[in-house]
Order: structure tokens, then C-alpha cells, then sequence
């Protein structure tokens, strides 16, 4: 006989779900409007889903700091107020790209913004939780809605990218939840700071390490998934290169970051913990994956797939932070990862831009370097943006992104991996060479060929998205210090 | 006044965002003026510098990112006073001389960024700050090659890129260490290099960040092996190109060393004299055998001056007063006159689109005057007494004298080295008959190049007769460099090393 179980309303704290509440009740909001009225235009939901969006952010600025609810498997942290607030800015970023001037087919359904909405819903659970089952859903709920977002742009390429990402994605899943059935057979228990006393007192036991460095790697393979992680990260240029361009450039962001946090609070753990397996195999993996893409980022024809190889890079540098598991590189990361997205999230952007329906320059890829020989004498202002976003990239200062690096290097430097930061050091010079062969095309090359570089797909809500990251990743100077001194204060409070 | 340092780096920059507004027609009007404002500006500096005092002047700090150390910190010495003059002198003159018809505004503009980081770079006095007009410099230069240069300059501008990026992010891993060591030691975060200055590192740290600094600063310079991107950017860039590459650019490595590697690491930078000066001198003798073997005469000029750079790097290991004063001085002659020389070069090749030594002869009968000019800046490039060039080579090489006499004896052929390609570059060109009918019809200097090269001659044989108002302070500053090394060495090599220039200092 079961006794009953009686929960009391206040305990579960609904405010700390608040966020993931008001993103679920938008995309509702948005699907009632659509079954009430049809033939409604897009502007109408990127406008609604920009307020929910604020509305959001609102919700999330207002939470206290390590506050628990939901029976205990929502964790309101530093972390989780970061990460939910970078998603949230990227998404604001990113869904007013869909008043282009052109007509693409996702944005004709209203469930595009609903899934949109779902989405973010499910990242905010992914980083506001330190329950492993929680997380999964949350990585579940996101996933599905972003591989449908995919395959809404319906082209070729984007039904390969959604099924790619879709067959990769459920393979990491796998992986997680095999993970988690691990560390539950060790542990009995799915929440992260039971798991850490349990692992703490039994893994003096004799043969333990074997389950609890097995759940681990399982779990490392998931996140590596995710978060494009060499020998995972295969699928990542191909699903960029089929997905619409924001997508893209949005892709190299939010999920990532969603699931960087995952690996803060996880392999954080075992790092604690005193699993030096772990994170052994996280630097390795970290230097690899930065080495490895960058090497194919220098070949390719296609700059779109050299954004995609060149974020795969970074998503590695950032990773080398997470094994190292202080308070500054876990600051750094975001640190970096805030900076990144607009520097990204422009890039790409700028891409979306310049799209041809058809296909004039090359007969597979949409954004050849070709396509941009000469890009100064046709459309500077459009020119010398590209070149901001890619010295930033770069790491050339004062561009944001330098503050980034230096900062990721610092944070390696002083947990005393100069190995590491050489190394890091000279992957950026490596990078350097293929984000200059863009600026070489563009302002030094003569234009190729007499077909117009026409930019039909730009609107006025285009133009302020890229002048908001042109902005960011001109200004940084001038904010670098408030956003560091917020961010280690957010990090530090989390007790990472 | 203590504004004159701020005013000066930003006065381009706003200089070159306003000047998007100007027309192409008018643009270089627009250039010159900015530029000679700037260049007075710059001798107000001078003027309004006092000489007596060897420490950093005009100084101005504010913080930019407190939590992590980094400040807008800037400040002059001796040492970096002159440099920044002739950074803003060698701009105005490469403006005035601009020859090119192709995006005049572009350049113009691009020159103005350059001049931003040229003179951030000599007054930065916060490592992040440093670092951050360093490689902000790469940018306008990559363009310059990029697009007004040769057949290959893609190839040379990138090549020139990635070259001193990958240096430069190695020494940047080396300034977040120094800064760390700076936190462990002290409890804060700094970047600024006057309170680097006083943290004494042990030397097996030092020994590493010798190298990491080493490798920024060197590939810049550039020294033997990392100097293969410099004959390329020179070959492909534009005149104006290469009088700035040569005259300013590479000097930032050296004075790189002075202002970071010396006072920061003593006894790493005795420890490694010996590799440092073998290096130096495999530059000074090698390039000056290349150079010889060259057909054009730019690269001629380009390996001379990566060979003289090889002096002006013994100077700076000499570790003693003389040393040093003489390669700081032979950093400014360098610039004066090889920068001059690229723009000789460059007057030929608009009129005959051809640096080909074969292509000429007998120049000296059709252009006289510009058989003069160019005779004098090459004597002054070989170095002969009474022009700039003997003064800094000399004290160089006296400097080096008191660590190695052979070495220096080595290096020292390098004056001989010169005077064999200077002088047959010159007979091939200049004297004999006029073998080519295109070259009969040359006209001689115009009124626009004569304004440029006058002032430049008149500098060379000025300092070289009388250098004293200029390598007094120059002298104040590195004497308390040197004695500040000694303080803070802790080997006794180091001590020993050091202490020499230290007693013939007080000998005078």
C-alpha cells in the first residue's frame, strides 16, 4: 500500500519555472491565435514571439540567486541565470530575422514560432536543472523542435540536415540515457549532488572506477555530440550547410551553450571529484576537435561550411576551459561564448543577406568564396562588416572576440596548462589563415564574375540585427569589464 | 599636457573616420594634413619633453577592465620619444610621396589606422594595451600589400600576416603567465609594465617567457630564420609600403626587446646572449651575401635592411649603455634611411616599371639629382662617418665589443658586407653608359619628390654630424635601463654582465 502523497503548493516553488512557463505559454498562445484566425502574416508572431521573448528575459532577471523548486529539480543558479540569458539573447537576436524581404517557407507557419518557443523552453531546462533526467528532457524537448525547425526551410539540403541531425541526435540521446542508467546503477540516484556524495564515498571500493568512468565517457560521447566534439562533430558542417543561414549561426550558439553548461555541472563533478580520466579525455578531445576543424576549415570552397568547421573550432576551445574547472575559466567561458554570439550570429547573418535562391556562383555550395571576390567595390559597407566579424574571430583586437580568448588563455594559463594555451595560441594563429582568405576575397580580389552579388535579401530588421553585433564586437572595450566583473559574480555565487 | 600622448594616437583615428567624407579629389590634401598636424604635434612633444629626466613622461592612466588589470596606460621615454617622431615623420613623408592613382583614398585613409598603431604601440605602457595596437597594425599593412602590391601579394600579405600573428600569440600567452605570476605574487591583476618591472621572476620562469616574448618580437624584427615573410611583403608591397614596413614596423620588434625582454627577464636575456648574438650575426653575414646575389634592386635594399636589423639586435644584447643607446639610435637611422632608400627605389620603378639592376646604367648622367640622393642615403646606409648611419652602427657594435670581440669583429663585417652590395648596386645602376633608350628620356626628381627626400637627407647628415640632442636623452633613459637590469639581476653572470656598462658609465 502506497502512501499517499501529499505535496505542498508552496514547496514547489512554481517562480523558478517561470521562464520555461511564459516560453510554453507563448508558443501555446501563438497556436490558439493560429487555430482561431488564419492567413495571419509573419510579422505578427516574430513580433509575438519577440514580446514573449522580453517577457522571458524579464522573468528570468527576476529570479534569486540558488533557489530550488519543482520537487527539487529545478536549480536556480549563477549558471542557469547566465545561460538562460544568453539563449534568450540570441534567440531575440536571431528570430527577427525572419522578416526578410524574400519569402522562405518555414516562416509561412505559424508552428515555426511555436516550435521556436518550445525550443528555447527546453534549453531552459536543460541549464536550469542538475537532475540528469531533467536534463534529458529538456535536451529532448529542444532537439525535436529544432531538427522540425530544420526541415522547415525545405530544401534538399535542409531534409538531409534535419535527418542528419535528427539520426545523430537520437544516438547521442542514447548515449545519455545509457549514462544516466550507469550512474543510476552506481549511485541510485539522478540528481547531481546525491551522485557526487555517493561517488565520493564508493569510489575507493575496489573495481568502482571502471562503471563510474564508464557512465562517464558515455555521457562525454553525449555532450561531445551536442556539442560538435571531435570524432562527433561530423555531422555539424552539413547540417550548417542545409540549414537556412540564422539557422545555422544559431545553431553554433544556443544548443551549444545549453549543452556547455550540462558539461559545467557534469563533468565539473567528476573533475571535483578527482576523476583525472575525465578530464584528461576532455582535453584531449578539446585539443583535438580545435586542431582537427580547423585543418578542414582552411580547405573548404564554401564559407558557410568554413563558419561551420570554424565554430566546431571554437566550440573546442571552449571546451579546454571546462576541463579545467576553476572559477575563471568557467567564467571565461560565457565570457566568450556571449561574445561569440553576436560575432556569429552576425556572421551568419550576413550570409543570409547575400542568398540566391539560385545557386549562380557554384553548383553545390550557396556561399563559395568566389562569390565574395570583390565584395568592397560592390557593397563596401556590407564588406567591411564581414571583415569586423572575421577579424573578430580572429582574435585581433580590439574586436570582441580577442577579449574572449585572451581570457579562456588566461584562465589556462593560470591552472597552470601553458601547454594548453601554446597550443591554443596556435590554433588561433592556424584559424587566422582561413578567415583571412575571406577578407582577401573580398577586398583584394577583383570581382569574378560580372553576375551581380545582389543582396535581395535584406530588410530593415536585418540591418538592426547585424548593427547590434557590429556594435558588440566594435564596442567590447567598453563593456568587457561589466560583463566579466556580472559574469564571475553570477559564477562565483554558483560555486564553480 | 599630459594629454599630448592620447591626442597623438587618436587624433588619426578620428582624423581617418572623418576623413570617409572627403572626396577622392581632395584626399590628399586632406592626408598631408592630418599627417604633418600629427608630425607637429609630435615634435610639440619633443619640445615639451624634458631630457633630464629618464623615466616615462607625459604619463596617463586610466583603467579600462579593473577586475582583470588592464589599463589605457601610456608614457614616453627616451628610448620611445624619437621613435614615435620618426613613425609620424616617415607617415607624412610616405603621404607626400604617394604615387598611387588606383583607391587614393583608401590608402590615405589606411595610412592614417596604420599611424594609429604605429604610435599606440611605442607609448603603450599596459602589455594588453601594447598588444592591441601590435596587432592592430597587421591589419592596415595586410591591406597595403594586399591591394596596391605586385603579382604575388596575396601571397606576401597573407605570408606577412599569419607570420606575426603566430609569434605574437605565443607572447601573448607569455604576458597572461607574467600577469599571473604578478597576481600570485602581489594579490591583484596588472598589466601595467611599470609594475612588471618590479616583480622579480625566478630564472627558470624567466628562461621560457624569454622565449615566448622572444618569439613575438623576433619574427617582427625579423631575425634569422623567421625573416623569409620580409623579402616577399617587401618585393610585392607598394613604395609606401615598404618605407613604413621597414621604417617603423620592424623596429617594434627591437624596441620590443628593449622595453619588455631586457628589463623583464636580465638574466635570461645574459643567459641567451650568445644564441641571440649567433643568430644576429648568421642575419648580418647571411643577408648581406644574399643581398648581393639579388638582381632587383629592392630586394637589395630589403636584405640589407633585415642585415643592418642584425646590428641593431647586437646593440641591444650588448646589455650595456653604449649598446643600447646605439641600436635605439641605429633604430632611428635605420628607419630614416632605409625608408628613404624604398622610396628611391620607388621613383625609378614609376618611371621604368622595373627595379631590374640590368634594366639601368648610367642613371647618373640622366638624374643627377637623384644620383645624389640616392648616393647619400646609400653611404649613409654603409655607414659611413658623418651620416646617421655610422653613429648607430658604431656605438652598436662598441656596445657588443665588451661581451665579444670576435662576435663583434663578426658582425662588424657587415659595414663591409654593405659597402660590396651598396657600391655595386650603385655602379651597375648609376654609372657607365646609358645602355637602355628608355632610360635617356628620364626625368630627373619633381618638385613632389625632392619634398620628400630633402628633409631626409638633410636629418641623415644633421644627426650624423651632430647626433647629441638626440641620443642625449636616448642615453639618460637606457643608463637608467641598465642600472635598473643591474639592480634586478640575481645571477651572477648577470650582475657581472651588466655591471660593466655600469662602470664605464660612471667612468665618463
Amino acid at each position: 500500500m502506497l502512501a499517499p502523497i501529499s505535496v505542498n503548493l508552496a514547496s514547489l516553488n512554481f517562480i523558478t519555472l517561470s521562464p520555461m512557463l511564459i516560453a510554453i505559454a507563448g508558443a501555446l498562445g501563438i497556436l490558439i491565435i493560429d487555430l482561431v484566425k488564419k492567413d495571419l502574416d509573419k510579422t505578427l508572431y516574430v513580433i509575438l514571439t519577440i514580446l514573449v521573448l522580453f517577457v522571458d528575459m524579464g522573468a528570468t532577471l527576476g529570479l534569486t540567486l540558488n533557489e530550488r523548486g519543482f520537487f527539487n529539480v529545478v536549480m536556480i543558479d549563477g549558471v542557469t541565470i547566465l545561460g538562460e540569458l544568453l539563449i534568450l539573447i540570441a534567440s531575440m537576436l536571431f528570430i527577427p530575422l525572419a522578416l526578410t524581404s524574400k519569402r522562405f517557407h518555414e516562416y509561412s507557419y505559424p508552428e515555426y514560432f511555436a516550435l521556436f518557443l518550445f525550443m528555447i523552453a527546453g534549453f531552459q531546462f536543460m541549464v536550469a536543472s542538475d537532475n540528469l533526467i531533467m536534463i534529458f528532457v529538456g535536451l529532448e524537448t529542444a532537439s525535436l523542435a529544432l531538427y522540425t525547425m530544420i526541415a522547415l526551410h525545405n530544401t534538399v539540403g535542409s531534409h538531409e540536415a534535419a535527418i542528419k541531425y535528427f539520426t545523430m541526435g537520437a544516438l547521442a540521446a542514447g548515449f545519455f540515457v545509457m549514462g544516466s542508467a550507469v550512474i543510476y546503477a552506481v549511485t541510485g540516484s539522478v540528481e547531481l549532488y546525491d551522485i557526487a556524495k555517493v561517488l565520493q564515498e564508493r569510489m575507493g571500493e575496489p573495481g568502482m572506477m571502471v562503471p563510474i568512468i564508464g557512465g562517464a565517457m558515455m555521457l562525454i560521447v553525449a555532450i561531445g555530440f551536442k556539442v560538435s566534439l571531435f570524432p562527433f562533430h561530423t555531422w555539424t558542417p552539413d547540417v550548417y550547410e542545409g540549414a537556412a543561414a540564422p539557422m545555422a549561426g544559431y545553431m553554433s550558439i544556443v544548443p551549444k551553450i545549453a549543452m556547455m553548461i550540462v558539461a559545467i555541472r557534469v563533468l565539473g563533478m567528476y573533475i571535483d571529484l578527482g576523476v583525472e580520466t575525465v578530464r584528461n579525455v576532455v582535453i584531449a578531445m578539446a585539443v583535438i576537435t580545435m586542431t582537427l576543424s580547423n585543418m578542414m576549415a582552411l580547405v573548404q570552397d564554401d564559407v558557410k561550411r568554413m563558419l561551420a568547421y570554424s565554430s566546431i573550432s571554437h566550440a573546442g576551445f571552449v571546451m579546454a576551459a571546462i576541463a579545467l574547472d576553476t572559477t575563471k575559466a568557467n567564467s571565461s567561458i560565457f565570457l566568450y561564448y556571449t561574445l561569440f554570439l553576436f560575432t556569429n550570429l552576425g556572421a551568419f547573418t550576413l550570409l543570409w543577406i547575400s542568398r540566391h535562391k539560385d545557386k549562380t556562383h557554384h553548383a553545390r555550395y550557396h556561399h563559395p568564396y568566389v562569390k565574395f571576390a570583390g565584395m568592397i567595390h560592390i557593397e563596401p559597407v556590407a564588406a567591411v562588416i564581414m571583415a569586423i566579424f572575421m577579424l573578430s574571430l580572429t582574435g585581433v583586437p580590439p574586436f570582441s572576440l580577442f577579449w574572449g580568448k585572451m581570457y579562456v588563455i588566461s584562465a589556462t594559463v593560470d591552472a597552470g596548462y601553458i601547454w594548453l594555451a601554446i597550443i591554443m595560441g596556435l590554433n588561433s594563429a592556424i584559424a587566422a589563415y582561413y578567415y583571412l582568405k575571406l577578407i582577401v576575397y573580398m577586398f583584394l580580389m577583383p570581382a569574378a564574375s560580372k553576375a551581380r552579388t545582389v543582396y535581395n535579401n535584406r530588410s530593415l530588421a536585418l540591418e538592426i540585427v547585424i548593427g547590434i553585433a557590429v556594435f558588440a564586437t566594435v564596442a567590447s572595450i567598453f563593456y568587457v569589464q561589466p560583463l566579466m566583473h556580472y559574469i564571475t559574480y553570477l559564477i562565483g555565487a554558483s560555486g564553480y | 599636457m599630459n594629454d599630448i600622448l592620447s591626442v597623438l594616437i587618436f587624433f588619426p583615428l578620428i582624423a581617418g573616420i572623418l576623413g570617409l567624407v572627403v572626396t577622392e579629389k581632395s584626399i590628399r590634401a586632406y592626408g598631408i594634413s592630418v599627417a604633418a598636424v600629427e608630425f607637429i604635434l609630435s615634435l610639440w612633444m619633443w619640445f615639451a619633453f624634458d631630457p633630464a629626466n629618464a623615466g616615462m613622461q607625459f604619463v596617463k592612466r586610466i583603467a579600462v577592465v579593473p577586475d582583470f588589470g588592464i589599463s589605457y596606460y601610456v608614457g614616453v621615454d627616451g628610448i620611445s620619444l624619437f621613435i614615435v617622431i620618426m613613425a609620424t615623420l616617415m607617415t607624412l613623408i610616405g603621404i607626400i610621396a604617394l604615387n598611387i592613382k588606383k583607391d587614393l583614398k583608401n590608402m590615405i585613409l589606411t595610412l592614417l589606422f596604420l599611424e594609429v598603431a604605429m604610435v599606440g604601440v611605442f607609448v603603450s605602457l599596459d602589455a594588453i594595451i601594447f598588444y592591441l595596437f601590435w596587432e592592430f597594425s597587421l591589419v592596415p599593412m595586410l591591406y597595403i600589400i594586399g591591394a596596391w602590391g605586385g603579382e604575388k601579394r596575396l601571397y606576401a600579405a597573407v605570408k606577412f600576416f599569419l607570420y606575426t600573428f603566430a609569434g605574437s600569440l605565443i607572447m601573448l600567452v607569455g604576458m597572461l603567465y607574467v600577469a599571473y605570476v604578478y597576481q600570485q605574487t602581489t594579490g591583484s591583476w596588472s598589466f601595467a609594465l611599470t609594475d612588471w618591472y618590479s616583480l622579480v621572476l625566478i630564472v627558470p620562469v624567466q628562461k621560457w617567457l624569454f622565449w615566448a616574448f622572444f618569439l613575438g618580437f623576433a619574427i617582427k624584427v625579423p631575425m634569422f630564420p623567421f625573416h623569409t615573410w620580409l623579402p616577399y611583403a617587401h618585393g610585392q608591397a607598394p613604395t609606401v609600403g615598404s618605407v613604413i614596413l621597414a621604417a617603423v614596423l620592424l623596429k617594434m620588434g627591437t624596441y620590443g626587446f628593449v622595453r619588455f625582454s631586457l628589463p623583464m627577464f636580465p638574466d635570461a636575456s645574459v643567459m641567451y646572449i650568445t644564441p641571440v648574438a649567433i643568430l644576429a650575426l648568421i642575419m648580418i653575414v647571411y643577408t648581406a651575401m644574399v643581398a648581393y646575389a639579388q638582381k632587383d634592386m629592392k630586394q637589395v635594399i630589403a636584405y640589407s635592411s633585415v642585415s643592418h636589423m642584425g646590428v641593431i639586435m647586437l646593440g641591444i644584447f650588448a646589455m650595456n649603455a653604449e649598446g643600447i643607446s646605439g641600436s635605439v639610435f641605429f633604430m632611428l637611422s635605420h628607419g630614416i634611411v632605409s625608408g628613404a632608400l624604398f622610396l628611391l627605389v620607388g621613383v625609378i620603378y614609376d618611371r621604368r616599371h622595373t627595379k631590374l639592376m640590368s634594366e639601368f646604367g648610367g642613371l647618373a648622367s640622366v638624374m643627377p639629382n637623384y644620383a645624389l640622393i640616392f648616393g647619400v642615403m646609400l653611404m649613409a646606409s654603409v655607414g659611413l662617418p658623418l651620416t646617421m648611419g655610422f653613429v648607430g652602427e658604431y656605438l652598436s657594435l662598441a656596445g657588443f665589443f665588451k661581451i665579444s670581440p670576435v662576435m663583434t669583429a663578426i658582425g662588424g663585417t657587415s659595414i663591409i658586407f654593405g659597402a660590396v652590395y651598396m657600391l655595386s648596386l650603385y655602379k651597375r645602376s648609376f654609372f657607365g653608359p646609358v645602355t637602355h633608350e628608355a632610360n635617356k628620356a628620364l626625368k630627373d626628381l619633381d618638385a613632389k619628390e625632392l619634398t620628400a627626400l630633402i628633409p631626409l637627407v638633410a636629418i641623415v647628415i644633421w644627426l650624423g654630424v651632430y647626433p647629441k640632442p638626440i641620443l642625449q636623452p636616448i642615453d639618460n633613459s637606457v643608463k637608467a635601463l641598465v642600472s635598473f637590469m643591474h639592480e634586478k639581476a640575481q645571477t651572477p653572470e648577470a650582475k657581472n654582465t651588466i655591471v660593466v656598462s655600469k662602470r664605464t658609465k660612471e667612468a665618463q
